[in-house]
């Protein structure tokens, strides 16, 4: 087996922009969850709003992308109001399986063919990313040092894609910080006794679920922008319970919590795959064919949700006092 | 109007006889008897892989057939082109139950001949629910034979009665959980699959007589129930974890059987039942198998109703999932009952399986495919109540089928999901829940 190799992978995934994409997702479900305590399983289609705004703001719309990143942001507010104003009332178990539902009933609407002249149906939308390609101010060339050595546009889609995640996390520290953000962590400890102080719950809710839903929605877009293309099946409920792993690996209700979990989670996803495939190779795990060996991978997310929920619901960074699940 | 033409379409055609299509006739009397399993008289050849699932139909102009029109035929993982002979007739065998698009290459067509529905160059053969599906592409003068409104109704209405029963059986399962032990169970689905995949394996694979592979099946089933509850959630009850807590292991769980079952079983969908003898009464041609699964879903549906009212351990589930700790101060064994619920949910959702598999067939995502609309159920009819769970199965079958008179067939889960919150935007505690029960 090449360990050298095996290694500068797992590094690679370290700050490659769909870790960052996924990190900017779990943010914003840190938002959600860790700090209002809304059990949103519909993460996936925020992101999914995002990118699909985004690509169809270029595409039918013909924006500029500032003015369509924009304009998939706006969809993400939309989708909040939408999904929020009739499910917020609801208790945790139901808010979960209604946000589950939205999620699912958005990725068959961006399937169906009768939309597919904006959607592009079930084969999705590519060939929106050359105006952002164009902005790279790199030079051509390669960049960096030892495994994080990158192609001048892997260099800017990274830096773009870090960027957003590093602004994301000042802006919701900041926020949690202000009184809005005591509000907030209120709501998720007692609702009965913020309701008691006057404040307006829902309100609150319906706010946290509008900044948390746009910040998955940059995530989307980083998601897409680097794949250059925007799929109905990237969005599935799959996407939704790696976002959890990512957020709960790494701590719920904290700022740090997401990147590195994120961060993390990847290095331990390409490393233990890698090795297995490595393993396969070699001969010594006779059990598995090579394709096998993806599949493996999701084996590994499902055994690592379990765990971390059950030995340490807080996560690396967490605080166990501000884990406590209410429901 | 429904771009599918099933079989019964062709049968109307003889209520109104015109000369005009006889030619049509013939191709409706080849499908009915192509329809029965005995019938020699179809000119199908059987396929290789044991399917006897077949798209045919007839390109005509002016009533006479077109020979050398191309058809492509694309479904899951299954992509072939089919030519039509000197009679403009077509016809091909599918691997699997599931809707197919037939496109007609348009290329294909002779110079100065058009489709009679420009717009209409890929319509759908649903096979899910019956053996043969006709596709018609009607050139030049429109000689389509249109099924009545009402007959679509009954049609797809006893789709959804069929899909409901089978629905309500599974979320039964969860209603029964849930109520007694306030878990909202994610890895449901794959106790589906699970029953399905099991089924697979005794009937088709070792070639058990069905019987015994249904038994073999519940078996199983309940079995691995019992572990469930055995190796999992009661230790998990145990370190006094919290329900969003054990909602969150449940989806991890999920993911994980899921992958399991993908590596043991592959992603092939399998072919658990091939043999489907036509049944039919008024518009509707059905399957012996789908009869005999919403016979054996009624049974098993009054069976549960009677085991909840009428039993001692029924009438304790019923108290155990109204208050847990009233019901241990009178005496009743919780855990035991948990337990018991555990097992009963896993055979009933493994009989689910079965039914489901031996109907419509499986794979490692059948379950999983099927989970949301056991939520919407039990969700809809009011969470922990098993006759709400019941009724608000039906409802989503009724959704899921009927939608499709109007909506795109690939719409027909996204519009189960949309009564689901439009239902809990009236009446958050579903339909037969109590109020205490929302937050």
């Amino acid at each position: 087996m090449d360990w050298l190799a095996i290694f500068n992978l797992a590094l690679g995934e370290l700050i490659s922009p769909l870790t960052a994409a996924y990190i900017l997702c779990a943010i914003g479900l840190a938002v959600h969850f860790g700090f209002t305590g809304l059990m949103n399983f519909g993460q996936a289609a925020f992101a999914a709003v995002g990118a699909y705004g985004m690509a169809i703001g270029i595409l039918t719309f013909g924006m500029p992308t500032a003015v369509a990143i924009l304009f998939g942001m706006a969809c993400a507010v939309i989708f909040a109001l939408v999904l929020g104003i009739p499910t917020l009332r609801l208790r945790a178990d139901y808010l979960a399986i209604v946000t589950i539902a939205a999620a699912e009933i958005f990725r068959y609407l961006m399937l169906t063919s009768g939309f597919a002249g904006v959607t592009g149906g079930s084969a999705g939308l590519s060939a929106f990313n050359e105006e952002f390609r164009a902005l790279n101010p790199f030079p051509d060339g390669e960049y960096g040092f030892g495994p994080f050595v990158f192609r001048e546009e892997e260099l800017w889609m990274r830096i773009v894609g870090w960027l957003t995640v590093v602004l994301a996390a000042l802006f919701v520290m900041f926020v949690m910080r202000s009184p809005w953000g005591r509000v907030l962590r209120g709501i998720r400890e007692d609702e009965d006794a913020v309701r008691s102080l006057g404040k307006n719950v829902f309100a609150y809710k319906l706010q946290a679920l509008i900044i948390g839903g746009v910040i998955a929605a940059l995530g989307g877009m980083i998601f897409v922008l680097n794949l250059s293309n925007v799929q109905p099946a990237s969005w599935g409920t799959n996407f939704t319970f790696m976002i959890w792993t990512v957020l709960l690996l790494g701590g719920a209700a904290t700022i740090l919590g997401p990147i590195v979990g994120g961060m993390l989670f990847f290095l331990l996803l390409t490393l233990t795959q890698s090795i297995i495939g490595g393993l396969v190779d070699v001969g010594v795990i006779n059990f598995l064919s090579p394709p096998q060996v993806g599949q493996v991978r999701f084996l590994i997310i499902g055994l690592a949700l379990m765990a971390l929920v059950i030995f340490r619901p807080q996560g690396i960074f967490g605080n166990k006092k501000e884990m406590q699940f209410n429901g | 109007m429904n771009p599918l033409t099933l079989s019964k379409r062709g049968i109307l055609g003889l209520n109104r006889p015109v000369a005009i299509w006889l030619g049509a006739l013939a191709v409706v009397f080849g499908m009915l008897f192509s329809a029965v399993p005995a019938s020699a008289a179809d000119e199908t050849p059987a396929p290789a892989d044991g399917s006897s699932l077949v798209i045919k139909g007839k390109v005509k102009n002016e009533g006479v057939g077109v020979a050398g029109i191309e058809l492509k035929v694309t479904g899951p993982s299954f992509e072939e082109i089919a030519t039509t002979d000197a009679d403009g007739l077509w016809s091909l065998n599918v691997p699997t139950k599931a809707e197919y698009k037939v496109e007609i290459q348009l290329d294909s067509l002779p110079e100065g001949v058009g489709l009679r529905d420009p717009e209409t160059t890929v319509r759908t053969a649903d096979l899910t629910m019956v053996e043969t599906a006709s596709v018609l592409f009607p050139l030049g003068v429109d000689t389509r034979v249109e099924t009545p409104i009402l007959d679509q109704i009954a049609i797809r209405a006893f789709a959804g009665l069929n899909l409901g029963l089978l629905l309500a059986i599974a979320a039964i399962g969860i209603s029964l959980i849930f109520g007694t032990t306030g878990l909202s169970n994610f890895a449901h689905g794959e106790m589906v699959t699970f029953g399905a995949l099991t089924t697979w394996l005794f009937y088709a694979v070792l070639d058990l007589p069905l019987i015994i592979s249904a038994v073999i099946t519940i078996a199983i089933s309940a079995a691995f129930g019992w572990l469930q509850d055995a190796a999992l959630w009661k230790p998990l009850r145990g370190r006094r974890l919290g329900l969003n807590q054990m909602m969150i292991v449940s989806i991890g769980f999920g993911i994980f059987l899921r992958y399991v079952l993908l590596i043991v079983f592959d992603g092939e969908t399998k072919v658990i039942s091939g043999d489907f003898q036509a049944v039919e009464f008024g518009p509707i041609i059905t399957t012996a198998n789908s009869i005999g699964s919403m016979a054996i879903s009624v049974v098993t549906l009054a069976a549960v109703a009677l085991f909840l009212t009428r039993t001692r351990i029924g009438k304790a589930t019923r108290a155990v999932s109204d208050n847990a700790s009233l019901a241990a101060s009178t005496g009743i064994d919780v855990e035991k009952i948990i337990r018991i619920v555990w097992v009963v949910a896993g055979a009933l959702t493994g009989l689910a399986g079965m039914l489901y598999g031996l109907q419509f067939q499986a794979n490692w995502l059948t379950g999983f495919q099927i989970l949301l609309l056991l939520f919407a159920a039990t969700t809809l009819g009011g969470l922990g109540t098993s006759l709400g769970a019941t009724v608000g199965a039906l409802i989503i079958g009724f959704v899921v089928e009927l939608s499709s008179l109007v909506l795109p067939a690939d719409l027909k889960y996204a519009a189960s999901l949309i009564i689901l919150i439009l239902v809990l935007l009236v009446r958050p505690q579903g339909v037969l829940g109590k109020k205490q029960r929302i937050g």
